[in-house]
């Protein structure tokens, strides 16, 4: 059997919102990945110790309340510090146009805003993971 | 450094990438854990089964708690479902764990079962082993929220703990089919709902006609979500440890494991063995058509294959 592509699914801030991140967990699992599901209001911190733990490929997160630009990074920035290289990180929700580019710098490398097809998705995970 | 002086120092992304390997049968890994393997036995192994939401998971979390004040080190292995159909999975056992992400002394990992059934996955005897070379004093090990049948959870276990809730309804059928041999101490969990102490009479009765040994399982009702009498069903838990060890169980109950665990390795083996080269000249193809015309009868078939193997 081919070894499923892992992927942490964590919703970060304080919005208590997780229908678009469960949507998205079911589209992975139905395209054979496994999903780690976290829950909400996850933080950086717990979020990396989660990817940490499971081993994961990828690192999807969702955000609604707009504090993207600061969460996002945060977590990249903490993977890279345990040494994490080889993890894709993806963010999802409600972010302005002007804000990709700067979140992409900071090592965000796939962005989908609502109204992506998860076919989108499966598709860049596929294409990029790096392990 | 490589992954196994790493794992051996205790670090944690050795300890998962070494569980990654195991699941997808490298044999790297299985390499590294014969080399180990002197090292494990430490760990106390509980499993934790009921059916599904009965509240695994958040006792799970409540009985880590605990053992931590104690200063133990723990691991949890939470299985969950792959899809048969997509082969993917979505594993939420963490989602009632979030508090224990941080602990530097806790190490929680989320498991499919991919394909293998009773409740655990194949990967999941590897994994035991992995986190018991890391060093961790007791490791809990999540089921498959389980029907009745899926109780490969006792092949694996040193103490069973069955997840009850009060109003069990069709469960308790669950009862009657062979769960009250494998349950080494019952949580009634959700007792701040009603109906506790019925299930716990109805428990009790069925206990009453099953005693055999010197040992009984004892019942007790807690609340996980609001954490009452985690502490009395960790006592009962270590209760059941003791008594294993005191009396020379915990051996004979590793032992029968162990003879289970080498059959299957040896089930497993073979089986690619005879598979492998049946498959090789499409012999399987050209037995079964010759079977579904009634030239041949399947147990010659059978014979045929098995033959392949046997000089
Ligand atoms: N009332 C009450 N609800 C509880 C208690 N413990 C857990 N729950 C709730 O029961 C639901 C399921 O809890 P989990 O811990 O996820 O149960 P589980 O057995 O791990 O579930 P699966 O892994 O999906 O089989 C959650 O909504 C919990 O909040 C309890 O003591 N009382
Ligand atoms: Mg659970």
């Amino acid at each position: 059997m081919d070894k499923p592509i892992r992927v942490l699914v964590a919703k970060p801030g304080l919005d208590g919102h997780d229908r678009g991140a469960k949507v998205i967990a079911r589209a992975l699992r139905d395209a054979g990945m496994e999903v780690i599901y976290t829950g909400l209001r996850q933080t950086p911190e717990q979020i990396v110790a989660a990817a940490v733990q499971e081993d994961v490929d990828v690192v999807a997160m969702s955000i609604l309340s707009g504090a993207h630009n600061h969460l996002f990074p945060k977590v990249v920035r903490l993977l890279k510090e345990e040494g994490i290289e080889d993890v894709l990180v993806l963010g999802g929700g409600v972010i302005p146009e002007d804000d990709i580019p700067g979140l992409k710098e900071a090592g965000v490398e796939g962005i989908f805003t609502p109204g992506t097809p998860t076919k989108e998705v499966i598709e860049f995970i596929k294409g990029n993971v790096k392990k | 450094m490589n992954i196994e002086e790493r794992l051996l120092e205790g670090d944690k992304r050795a300890c998962a990438r070494l569980i990654s390997l195991l699941e997808n049968n490298d044999e790297q890994a299985v390499n590294i854990i014969k080399r180990q393997y002197h090292r494990t036995g430490n760990a106390y192994v509980i499993g934790v089964t009921g059916s599904p939401g009965s509240g695994k998971s958040t006792l799970t979390d409540r009985l880590t708690k605990e053992l931590r004040a104690q200063g133990k080190k723990i691991g949890i292995l939470a299985v969950d479902p792959t899809s048969p159909f997509s082969g993917g999975a979505i594993l939420g056992d963490r989602i009632r764990m979030s508090d224990l992400a941080l602990d530097k002394d806790v190490f929680i990992r989320s498991m499919g079962t991919r394909g293998y059934l009773g409740g655990i996955s194949k990967a999941t005897w590897g994994a035991v082993k992995a986190l018991d070379i890391y060093g961790c004093d007791y490791i809990f090990i999540e089921t498959v929220g389980v029907g009745q049948s899926e109780i490969d959870i006792v092949k694996m276990a040193d103490t069973v703990l069955m997840v009850m809730v009060p109003n069990m309804g069709d469960d308790i059928q669950a009862i009657k089919a062979g769960i009250m041999e494998i349950a080494d101490v019952f949580a009634i969990n959700k007792s701040d709902l009603d109906g506790a102490d019925k299930t716990k009479l109805e428990i009790e009765m069925n206990l009453d006609l099953n005693e055999k040994s010197d040992y009984r399982a004892p019942v007790e009702q807690v609340s996980a979500i609001k954490n009452e009498d985690i502490d009395v069903l960790l006592q009962k838990i270590m209760n059941h440890e003791n008594y294993l060890k005191e009396t020379g169980k915990l051996h004979e109950r590793r032992r029968r494991n162990l003879k289970v665990e080498i059959i299957q390795l040896v089930e497993e083996e073979l089986l690619k063995l005879i598979m492998d080269k049946a498959l090789e000249g499409d012999l399987l193809e050209e037995l079964s058509h010759e079977v579904e015309k009634r030239k041949q009868d399947p147990y010659t078939a059978k014979e045929k294959i098995i033959s392949l193997i046997r000089e």
